[in-house]
């Protein structure tokens, strides 16, 4: 069809990447979790007897001074709150037009995924 | 008017709800909303079930005590069980998009294969998962 030849040269297509910079970022985060993921499940799988202090240790273990156990669940629970801020944006871009309501929406995933981050943190830091 | 830009462009407003409910999706299709309903479910529970328990199950012995009697809960079992489910579809789902990317098994037939395995392997492992959950194994 005519239209669909002309179109290229009639629409301009312009954006900042931040599109692409998204695709990466959920790629990447997913692989994080993917890994940490296993590897939680494998360490569970060969722990003889599970209980508080081993549980405990899955996320506590620390190799000389370097608290290892709450870097590596740190840095996989930023990954889920960024990877969640990726897909709560796109959901509301799909489904959610009028622009007040949708950035309301945004602000309240953010507030929700930030705070979540924060909680998460505290909880294994404090401990 | 003949110009192609302002010409309007044919519009597809009948869909209704019944049609969106009894409409045959293929595999790949069902995977894909499956993954974002799984998805949204998971931001959803993170500071409502995810954390508090976590937070139970390390901070003290007392405390992953309590964790285990809310988690005996058969309602606390049936809400991880959903869960349980929403991630096991999320991470296979999240696998075959990545082998996607990776441009593995991009044809048709693969694809709607690889949605339809996505499908039975996530209910597989949530089954395996169940049987723990609920101690029959």
């Amino acid at each position: 069809m005519a239209t669909q030849e002309r179109l290229g040269t009639k629409r301009l297509v312009v954006g900042a990447h931040y599109g692409t910079f998204d695709f990466i970022v959920q790629r990447m985060t997913a692989v994080i979790m993917a890994v940490y993921t296993l590897i939680l499940f494998f360490a569970y799988l060969f722990t003889p007897e599970m209980n508080f202090e081993s549980w405990r240790a899955l996320f506590t273990f620390t190799v000389g001074a370097l608290p290892l156990g709450q870097m590596l669940a740190t840095l996989a629970f930023l990954s889920v709150c960024w990877h969640g801020w990726v897909g709560v944006r796109e959901i509301l871009m799909d489904y959610c037009h009028p622009a007040g309501l949708r950035l309301v929406l945004q602000t309240l995933g953010v507030l929700w995924l930030v705070g979540t981050a924060a909680f998460f943190i505290n909880t294994l830091w404090s401990i | 008017m003949s110009d192609p830009a302002t010409r309007p462009r044919p519009q597809f407003r009948n869909l209704n709800l019944q049609m969106l409910l009894t409409y045959r999706q293929p595999p790949a299709a069902k995977t894909s909303i499956l993954h974002r309903i799984s998805g949204a479910l998971l931001v959803l529970s993170l500071p409502l079930v995810v954390v508090p328990l976590f937070g139970l199950s390390i901070t003290s012995p007392e405390s992953f005590a309590g964790m285990a009697a809310w988690v005996g809960n058969p309602l606390c079992k049936l809400v991880l069980l959903v869960l349980i489910w929403a991630y096991m579809h999320h991470f296979c789902a999240g696998i075959r998009y990545i082998t996607l990317d990776l441009h593995f098994g991009n044809s048709r037939e693969a694809s709607q294969r690889s949605g339809a395995i996505v499908i039975g392997v996530s209910l597989g492992l949530t089954f395996i998962f169940a049987l723990k959950l609920f101690g029959v194994w």
